[in-house]
């Protein structure tokens, strides 16, 4: 993968971002959301198309429709788990136990205290993370199940359809609050050029992601040595004292 | 590894725990689904008959699905079943005499193609041969077309199909009348083919020399739709 893991050197790592511009989504971090995102919505399409009448009606071709679903389904999750295994897995693992870990300002900006000062995701963004990642196996598994029930209608279980319909609605609902937050709100639609591109400005960060930015390094994930540069960002629980690499 | 820095504002690893609970409600909800559902459609069922999008609104295990903008209504001082084609005697039964023919029972499992199931359905009804008999079908007729009130919806079973020993005309649902979201006040029941074929608010059935492509059937699908069969398997 182009992001290559600190250790490496400063030469074989991603290209650093323009002056003003800080990292803040590794490649392979850039990857999975798009596969993921890109599978959602074909599967979502076509899964309406084979659970809907109407447009089960508009469209027909079930059989078509759903060798589209099933082998959506399959390839999203061998690319996922290929980029895994082929991807920055030591930046990965530091977003993991970022998002893992909730402190107090977290649990403010649940409460809806949203001034809180936040890390390079807010405690919303580990919210939608963790239940995006809890779907995806869930779906995984509902799924395989409807199409092993179909060779035997003896795995068909009683909740299947309806937790992979659940999925279906929950996700739809947290994806158009997604778009809304990405696409349109405008504090919060800059974060889309950090997906997409890598880096975001510099004093949005600043202003949406205090605690991150002193912290920030070209590879956008990891912490740096920051007993200086973590001091007088206005950041009102500056703990720089504590902070080690 | 030393720690980050919101280790130290009192952070709480709850990201893995919500994860791991999201994961068991899910697995749970595989085993317990009917149960859940059958809450949740207490809640859900006023909204769907409200807005008419029943279609996609679970209720007890059973999804309704039409394929026009309205259910088809029963009066059982007019209703009539018709019953013609290939037959030495076209007839035309009333409810009430639909009634009086002999009556069958049967407890068995419906499944849909789309991937639900629902066990235990206790119907009520009448035998094909039972029914068929009294128009009195011709040697050249092999199949039936069978035709919903549900414009245009419509079926075609063969005879060998029909004559099943768990095939039967429904009017009666766990003991009550068909209601009107499951074909009243008749539907065809053949629980080793998929719902599809199971037709709702049937009002004729013409008697034919083959089967035909029904409404699904011309969509694409699986003319014979034998449960698990029709999928390649089984």
């Amino acid at each position: 993968m182009a992001d290559a893991a600190t250790s490496r050197p400063a030469a074989r790592r991603g290209r650093a971002p323009r002056p003003g511009y800080v990292r803040r989504f590794t490649l392979t971090e850039r990857l999975l959301h798009w596969v993921h995102a890109s599978a959602f919505f074909v599967l979502l399409g076509s899964g309406l198309v084979l659970y809907l009448p109407a447009l089960s009606t508009a469209v027909a071709r079930r059989a078509l429709i759903k060798d589209i679903h099933f082998w959506t389904g399959i390839s999203w999750a061998g690319a996922l788990l290929l980029i895994v295994l082929a991807g920055n897995r030591a930046a990965l693992l530091r977003t993991v136990r970022e998002i893992d870990l909730f402190d107090r300002d977290d649990r403010r900006f649940l409460r809806g205290r949203t001034g809180s000062p936040q890390g390079r995701f807010n405690a919303g963004q580990k919210v939608n993370a963790i239940i995006t990642a809890a779907f995806a196996v869930l779906f995984f598994v509902s799924g395989l199940l409807l199409w092993l029930g179909e060779r035997n209608t003896d795995i068909r279980l009683g909740g299947t359809i309806f937790l992979h319909d659940a999925l279906m609605y929950v996700s739809v609902v947290i994806v158009i609050g997604h778009l809304y937050l990405a696409l349109i709100n405008r504090s919060t639609r800059h974060a889309l050029r950090g997906i997409a591109l890598g880096t975001v400005r510099e004093d949005w960060a600043r202003a949406h992601h205090a605690k991150w930015l002193p912290l920030a390094t070209d590879d956008g994930t990891r912490t740096r040595q920051t007993d200086t540069h973590a001091r007088g960002v206005g950041n009102p629980h500056d703990t720089s004292d504590e902070l080690t690499v | 590894m030393q720690p980050l820095l919101s280790e130290n504002l009192g952070a709480r690893r709850l990201g893995r725990a919500g994860f791991l609970g999201l994961l068991g409600a899910g697995v749970a909800t595989l085993f317990y689904g009917k149960q859940i559902s059958s809450v949740t459609s207490a809640v859900t069922k006023p909204i769907a008959d409200a807005t008419g999008i029943n279609s996609i609104v679970p209720s007890s295990g059973w999804r309704i699905y039409t394929v026009a903008a309205t259910m088809p209504t029963f009066d059982p001082a007019t209703w009539r079943l018709r019953i013609d084609g290939l037959v030495r005697r076209p007839v035309e039964l009333s409810y009430d005499a639909l009634l009086a023919l002999p009556k069958a029972e049967q407890v068995s499992t419906f499944h849909c193609v789309t991937g639900w199931t629902v066990t235990g359905v206790r119907w009520g009804g009448v035998r094909f041969h039972d029914l068929l008999a009294a128009a009195q079908p011709l040697p050249q007729a092999h199949a039936a077309h069978l035709v919903s009130a549900e414009i245009p919806y419509d079926d075609y079973l063969d005879l060998h199909q029909v004559a099943l020993p768990d095939a039967m005309l429904a009017y009666e649902m766990d003991g009550q009348p068909l209601p009107q979201e499951h074909g009243a006040p008749v539907r065809v029941v053949i629980p080793d083919m998929y719902g599809y074929k199971n037709v709702k608010w049937v009002n004729r059935i013409t008697l034919v020399p083959r089967q035909d492509l029904g409404y699904w059937e011309k969509l694409g699908y699986d003319v014979n739709a034998w449960v698990g069969r029709s999928n390649g398997y089984g």
